[in-house]
């Protein structure tokens, strides 16, 4: 549980949006993330986040599942309980394939979900520090974490004049917790100002 | 759009290549037909024929192919492909030429008797058969006539009606309800094509064509398998082409993000192809009742059996594999590669599917299938070329065609 310090800037137009980030990155600032109510394309690449790794993380699961299903059913049917089928070997290959392809899809699928829920930090019962309810309806909220150096107000300055309607700076919780917002608000963050 | 260069010239080097390669793919092409086409021995016959017949229904097909990607895109109304759509209008200019080719011999190959080929052409055969007499009312001289012509000339006809709409936006600019009514006409004239495709290529056409060579086998995943197979490879040809014509410097509106999306249907379509090829397998595989077996009996256990896993490993691991990266569908040297390779592996694939039934005892893949692929290929480049270099490469008043410059994956 560490509580950081933030730099909240508000947007409420895309084609100030992006010409903000490209400032601020310019002027040295790292963006924690960027909170919008869609999905913005090519905002990810210009905040120059790097590609995520989902899909390495799936192959590696699939390739998991057909391990799986493969050495599953060779050793059922043809070790331990080996049983004649309709005349064909034991080691039936294509009966497997759709077996061995359904588990494949099985783990890939469950897997990558998980992870995607995990690195979102998504789950049933956890919470979220919100820097702006409103990034789920129609401002951009950008997120800059301050650090020894920051001067808070500096930023804020640049984010105004780079159109953000609206600046903050909130102490907050950076990462997921299990409870609930009611009882947890006082005690896990505090805003400094608004 | 100063700096876009519109007009595609041939360049030397090509005309070069696909002059020499018609010269030496006509020469063994005559030469095939006159030592073995028209000699005596039934057998030199079929092999012949036979291996005209793969080569000419193969690049039929996979031309045809180009035409059935801009339908059916056309009717998605998608606009990521406007930017390179006549690369693949001109690869389709050559369904007339190669149908004709194909009506040409599957005519002489009907008219002319060959029961070697199609066992069904023989009447007294027909007349004990019990089951090629239940065939009969489908597999007969008439019917396979009229449907062939039908589906040769309706192709090449609503193709050439998707292409001539198509140079309406070389013109002048549309307004909103000239490009509405544009798109709807566009839409239409892609339907009819789609429909008959539907009806020819995904049906009918691979059943007269290429399964009734095995007149007594049948199966139901045989016209989309041979759809997927001639898909695919059309797609890997649309690739090569835009590659090319890329790396000349022309198609300045295409990049790597419409490259991307075509190696997905390369990609994607490998795996289709794969699916049909399984489901076609194992099906009769499991049964293992002997009229289905018959079919695999010698391309798995005979001699066809490198082509048979060769023909899985080129069209199912290797695009697999290789194309499955984000970076490698982006890569135009290992994408340009890629569609060499799927295109090799779907003819090898016409070829296995053919001569595998005609020549039984022993694989023939020699001179005269590669000399007769020299041949054909030789004219797509000259007149695919050609057809390129008759008008604009970019239709640069389609409506879409803004989408499709902004195109991101």
């Amino acid at each position: 549980m560490a509580q950081k310090k933030f730099v909240v800037g508000c947007f409420d137009d895309e084609k100030v949006l992006f010409p903000a980030v490209k400032q601020v990155r310019t002027a040295g600032y790292k963006i924690k993330d960027v909170y919008t109510p869609f999905p913005v394309h090519g905002l990810d690449h210009a905040l120059g986040m790097r590609e995520t790794s989902l899909h390495t993380a799936g192959f590696i699961y699939g390739i998991t599942g057909t391990t799986t299903a493969i050495s599953c059913i060779s050793w059922i049917f043809t070790k331990d309980w080996p049983l004649n089928i309709g005349g064909k070997p034991h080691f039936a290959l294509p009966a497997w394939i759709p077996i061995i392809f359904e588990l494949t899809v099985l783990f890939a699928a469950v897997g990558m979900v998980l992870t995607f829920l995990y690195l979102c930090q998504l789950a049933p019962g956890v919470k979220k520090h919100h820097f702006h309810k409103r990034a789920t309806d129609d401002l951009f909220v950008m997120v800059l974490e301050c650090t020894d150096k920051t001067n808070a107000d500096d930023l804020k300055a640049l984010l105004t004049s780079n159109g953000a309607v609206e600046t903050d700076i909130q102490v907050a919780e950076e990462d997921w917790w299990f409870g609930t917002y009611d009882n947890d608000n006082e005690n896990l963050y505090k805003q400094v100002s608004h | 759009m100063a700096s876009i260069k519109e007009q595609f010239e041939i360049p030397g080097k090509l005309k070069t290549w696909a002059y020499a390669l018609i010269g030496i793919g006509g020469v063994a092409l005559l030469y095939g037909m006159f030592t073995k086409g028209f000699s005596n021995d039934e057998h030199e016959q079929v092999h012949f024929w036979g291996t005209l017949m793969y080569n000419t229904i193969f690049w039929t097909l996979v031309t045809n192919a180009a035409m059935f990607f801009l339908c059916f895109s056309t009717m998605a109304q998608a606009a990521w492909m406007q930017s390179f759509r006549r690369i693949a209008e001109a690869i389709s200019t050559l369904v007339p030429v190669f149908g004709a080719i194909t009506f040409a011999v599957l005519i002489y190959v009907v008219v002319g008797h060959k029961h070697h080929i199609y066992h069904w052409l023989d009447a007294e055969a027909v007349a004990k058969d019990p089951i090629l007499k239940g065939k009969v009312g489908f597999l007969n001289p008439t019917f396979f006539i009229i449907w062939t012509t039908l589906a040769i000339g309706l192709w090449s006809y609503f193709g050439y009606r998707m292409r001539q709409i198509s140079r309406e936006a070389d013109e002048n600019p549309m307004d909103l309800e000239t490009a509405t009514k544009f798109n709807i006409r566009s839409m239409t004239r892609s339907g009819f094509f789609l429909v008959w495709f539907g009806l020819t290529v995904a049906s009918t056409i691979p059943w007269l064509w290429l399964m009734s060579i095995d007149a007594h086998w049948y199966s139901t995943m045989y016209s989309w398998y041979t759809f997927a197979s001639s898909f695919v490879a059309g797609m890997a040809l649309i690739a090569l082409w835009v590659i090319y014509v890329k790396n000349k410097g022309y198609l300045e509106l295409t990049n790597s993000e419409h490259l991307h999306d075509i190696a997905k249907f390369m990609f994607a379509f490998s795996i289709f192809w794969t699916y049909l090829w399984f489901s076609q397998y194992m099906l009769i595989w499991y049964a293992n009742i002997p009229e289905e077996t018959v079919y695999f009996k010698h391309r798995v256990q005979g001699p066809y059996k490198p082509i048979f896993f060769l023909n899985l490993v080129v069209n199912f691991l290797a695009p697999l594999i290789i194309l499955m990266k984000r970076s490698a569908k982006r890569n135009f040297t290992l994408v340009a590669f890629m569609a060499v390779l799927i295109l090799f592996g779907h003819w090898i694939d016409f070829y296995q599917m053919v001569m595998g039934s005609l020549m039984k005892e022993h694989v023939t893949l020699g001179w005269l299938d590669f000399g007769i692929l020299g041949f054909f290929v030789g004219v797509l480049i000259l007149m695919v070329a050609r057809s390129l270099a008759s008008k604009p490469l970019i239709a640069k008043n389609h409506p879409f065609l803004k989408e499709s410059i902004i195109h991101q994956v």
